[in-house]
C-alpha cells in the first residue's frame, strides 16, 4: 500500500468513509445580515478541524450552531448520523470550551468538573472517581477545593477543558481556546491540546483567528470570509496551494504581481506583467484561458535573492534595489524595491556566517531576485 | 515711615498667607481621606444619630401634659443635686399589652409576604428587562421609574378608587353581572397598595445585578446537559443572591414600617406598626410610648439585617 492510499490520517481523501460531522447549506441570519451563508462541510472522526478567519466571518456563529446555542435559518446538521439541527444544546453529545472559560463563579474547581456528569444523574461515587481521574490528568487534583477567581489564567484554561471533557463528547467544540494565554503559554498548550485530542480521539472543531495557531494545531483548516467558505484544506495545501488572494494573504505573507496569461500548453504556462516587466514561467499546465487576468502569488522564503545575475535566461527574475533589511538572527528579511517603488519582501535563511561581520547584501545593493519555476501561484480571484 | 510700616505690615500678611496655604495644602495632601470621610460623617452626625437620641431619650421618659409632653431626663432638684431620671416603663408596657405584639407581628407578616410577592413578581420582570434589546431596555426602565414622578399620596388615594366597593373594578364585575368585591379596608388591598409601591426598589437592584450577570455561564450550563429549570436553579438564582437580598431589604424594611398604605386602603381593619405610632404620637399625645414603639421597630428591622451582615463577612473571609 503506497503512502497516499493510507486514508488513516487523511479520511476526508477516502471516499469510502463517512463523515461525523455534516453540515449542509447552513445558513444563519440575524435580521438582514448574513452570517453564515449556504455552507457544507464535512468533518471526519478524529480530526481536529479549524475554522479560521477574522472578526465577523461566521467562524463563531458556526460552532454556535454544531453547539446548539444558534438554530440554523435554513439547512441541516448531522452528527454522528443524527440529526441534530433543531435539537437543543443539553441534549447534544457535543461540550464546548468557552473563549472566556465561563466557569461558574460560586462553585469550586471539583463542582465545576462534576456539573456535566451531575446533570446526566450519575451516581456520586462514579462522578467522584472520574472528577479525580479527570483532575489528575489536568494537573489540578491539588486545586479541586479553590473557587475558579483563586486560579491563575492557565489553571482556568485547564478546569474549562477538564469540564468540556468529563462527558466524554462525541465532539468538542473550542472557541479560541489559547487567546487568553501568553505566548510562551500558549505554546505549551498547543502541544498539549494536541496530545490531548490524539490520546482521547475526540473529534475537535476549533474556532481561531490566529492563523499560526490554526496551521500548528489542525489536521485542516476551512479558511472563512462573509460567511462562506473560501479554502478548505491542510495546512500545507492551504499555504502551498491556496486558491484565491484572499487566502493568500492571510495565511502567511505572499508578494502578489498582476499579470496576462500568454502562453499556456499543457506541461507549462507564461504569464507576463507590467509592473514590475517581468515573465513568469510556470513548469505545470492548468486549465486557464489564454490573454486572461491573473494574479502571481510568491512566498518571501521562494525568492532568492543574489548579487549576481541568475544563469537560467530571462523569466522568473526581476532587478531591485535592498531598501531594508530585518536581521532576525536565523533568517533576514529583505525589503526590495523593484520598478517604480513596489516593495517585495524575501526571507532567506543566513546559512554562511559572513566574513569580517559585513553582510553579503547590503542596503542600497542592485540585487537579483529568482524564484524556481513551480514556487509561484497563479490566482484567478 | 508710615509706607514702609504698611509695606512691613503687608509682606508679614503675606507671609502668614503663604503659611496658612502651606498648612491647608498639607492637611489636604495627608488629612485628605480623613476630610473626604467627614462631611458625610457629619452629616449623618446632626440629621441621624441627633435625632435618633433625642427620641432614644424621650422613649425613657413618662408623659406629662405639658409642652413638651414628656419629662425631662435630667432635673435639678434644689441646689446642685442632679435627678437622672429613666422610666422603663414605657417598654414594658409595649410587652405585656398583646396590641402592640400582634401588631409588630402584623406588620413583619404583612411585610414578608409583600417581599415575597415582590420578589415572584419582580424577578422574572427584571429578567425580561435584562434580556430586552437595547431601545426596549430603556423603555421599559424608564417605565419602572414613571410612577415615582407622581405623588405616592395621590397613587394611593388612586388605588382607592380602583378597590373601593363602588370603584372602577367592581364596576366592571357588575357590569359583567358579577357580584361585587369587598377590597378596600381589607389586608388584600394593603397588599395591593405595598407591592404596587415598593415593587421599583425590588425590580431595579435585581436588574442592577443580572446587568452584570456573565450570560456564556447559561451556555455552559445549557451545554454540560442542564434544562432551562436546572441552569436558572443551579447557575442564574446563585448568581443573583446579592440582587435578591438588596431588593428584598428595600422593600422589607419601609414596607414594615409603612403608615399610608395600611391607613388609607386597610382602614381600621388591618394593624401595622406605623399606625400605632401614629395614633399614640397624635391622638393619645404620648411621646414616650410612641418613641419606645420607634425604637422597638428598629430592634426589629436591624436585627435581622446585622445578622445577614455578620454572615456575609464571615463568608467573605472563608473565601
Amino acid at each position: 500500500m503506497s503512502a497516499i492510499q493510507n486514508y488513516e490520517d487523511r479520511p476526508w481523501m477516502d471516499p469510502e468513509a463517512e463523515p461525523f460531522i455534516k453540515i449542509q447549506s447552513v445558513s444563519k441570519l440575524f435580521g438582514d445580515f448574513v452570517a453564515v451563508d449556504s455552507v457544507d462541510l464535512e468533518i471526519y472522526k478524529g480530526e481536529l478541524f479549524c475554522l479560521l478567519g477574522g472578526s465577523g466571518c461566521g467562524k463563531s456563529t458556526l460552532l454556535r450552531m454544531l453547539a446548539g446555542f444558534e438554530m440554523p435559518s435554513s439547512g441541516s446538521i448531522m452528527i454522528d448520523g443524527a440529526n441534530m439541527t433543531d435539537v437543543p444544546p443539553y441534549e447534544r453529545p457535543v461540550n464546548m470550551m468557552f473563549q472566556s472559560y465561563a466557569l461558574f463563579p460560586h462553585m469550586t474547581v471539583e463542582k465545576n468538573v462534576a456539573y456535566g456528569l451531575k446533570r446526566d444523574g450519575i451516581a456520586a461515587d462514579e462522578i467522584g472517581k472520574r472528577v479525580e481521574e479527570m483532575l489528575s490528568m489536568v494537573e489540578l487534583t491539588q486545586f479541586r477545593k479553590r473557587k475558579p477567581h483563586q486560579l491563575s489564567g492557565g489553571q482556568q484554561q485547564r478546569v474549562a477543558l477538564a469540564r468540556s471533557l468529563i462527558k466524554q463528547p462525541k465532539v468538542l467544540l473550542l472557541d479560541e481556546p489559547l487567546g487568553a494565554l501568553d505566548k510562551r503559554l500558549r505554546e505549551q498548550t498547543q502541544y498539549e491540546l494536541m496530545a490531548l485530542q490524539d490520546q482521547l480521539g475526540i473529534t475537535f472543531v476549533v474556532v481561531t483567528h490566529d492563523q499560526e495557531e490554526a496551521m500548528t494545531l489542525s489536521t485542516r483548516i476551512a479558511v472563512m470570509d462573509l460567511g462562506r467558505f473560501q479554502q478548505i484544506g491542510t495546512p500545507t495545501e492551504i499555504y502551498e496551494f491556496p486558491n484565491s488572494r484572499l487566502v493568500a494573504k492571510f495565511i502567511g505573507n505572499a508578494n502578489m504581481f498582476e499579470g496576462r496569461v500568454t502562453e499556456n500548453s499543457p506541461d507549462h504556462v507564461t504569464v507576463e506583467s507590467h509592473d514590475p516587466e517581468c515573465q513568469f514561467y510556470i513548469d505545470h499546465g492548468m486549465s486557464i484561458q489564454k490573454g486572461s487576468k491573473v494574479w502571481i502569488a510568491l512566498r518571501p522564503e521562494k525568492i532568492n535573492i543574489s548579487k549576481e545575475p541568475p544563469a537560467n535566461g530571462n523569466a522568473n527574475v526581476i532587478k531591485g534595489m535592498v531598501h531594508d533589511i530585518g536581521y532576525l538572527g536565523g533568517t533576514s528579511t529583505y525589503r526590495v524595491q523593484i520598478g517604480d517603488g513596489r516593495i517585495v519582501e524575501i526571507t532567506s535563511p543566513n546559512q554562511v556566517r559572513p566574513k569580517d561581520g559585513t553582510p553579503p547584501i547590503d542596503w542600497d545593493q542592485e540585487v537579483y531576485l529568482s524564484w524556481h519555476a513551480s514556487s509561484s501561484v497563479v490566482l484567478n480571484k | 515711615m508710615n509706607t514702609e510700616a504698611g509695606l512691613e505690615a503687608g509682606s508679614g500678611a503675606e507671609v502668614s498667607g503663604s503659611m496658612l496655604a502651606n498648612w491647608a495644602n498639607h492637611v489636604i495632601h495627608h488629612h485628605w481621606r480623613t476630610l473626604v470621610l467627614l462631611v458625610p460623617f457629619i452629616w449623618l452626625l446632626i440629621f441621624f444619630l441627633a435625632p435618633f437620641f433625642i427620641v432614644f431619650k424621650i422613649a425613657f421618659a413618662e408623659a406629662v401634659i405639658a409642652s413638651p409632653p414628656y419629662t425631662p431626663m435630667i432635673e435639678w432638684v434644689d441646689e446642685g443635686i442632679m435627678h437622672i431620671r429613666v422610666v422603663i416603663d414605657n417598654f414594658a408596657y409595649l410587652w405585656e399589652d398583646d396590641l402592640y405584639v400582634n401588631t409588630y407581628l402584623n406588620s413583619v407578616k404583612i411585610s414578608t409576604i409583600s417581599t415575597i410577592l415582590c420578589l415572584l413578581i419582580g424577578y422574572p420582570m427584571a429578567y425580561a428587562i435584562v434580556r430586552s434589546s437595547h431601545t426596549t431596555k430603556h423603555i421599559l426602565l424608564m417605565l419602572i421609574i414613571l410612577p415615582f414622578w407622581t405623588s405616592f399620596l395621590l397613587r394611593v388615594y388612586a388605588w382607592m378608587g380602583l378597590l373601593a366597593d363602588q370603584g372602577l373594578i367592581n364596576d366592571i364585575l357588575t357590569w359583567f353581572g358579577l357580584e361585587p368585591v369587598r377590597m378596600l379596608y381589607t389586608q388584600f388591598a394593603v397588599y395591593v397598595g405595598i407591592v404596587y409601591t415598593y415593587l421599583p426598589f425590588m425590580i431595579l437592584p435585581l436588574y442592577a445585578n443580572m446587568e452584570k450577570l456573565d450570560w456564556t455561564l447559561l451556555e455552559a450550563a445549557a451545554d454540560l446537559g442542564a434544562r432551562p429549570a436546572t441552569t436558572f436553579v443551579t447557575v442564574t438564582l446563585p448568581a443573583t443572591i446579592p440582587g435578591i437580598v438588596a431588593g428584598a431589604l428595600l422593600v422589607f424594611i419601609p414596607a414594615t414600617g409603612e403608615y399610608v398604605i395600611p391607613d388609607l386602603l386597610g382602614g381600621g381593619n388591618v394593624l401595622m406598626i406605623g399606625r400605632v405610632l401614629y395614633n399614640e404620637f397624635n391622638a393619645n399625645i404620648d411621646w414616650p410610648v410612641a418613641s419606645a414603639v420607634a425604637i422597638a421597630l428598629l430592634l426589629v428591622l436591624v436585627l435581622p439585617m446585622m445578622l445577614y451582615q455578620h454572615m456575609q463577612g464571615k463568608e467573605t473571609e472563608s473565601r
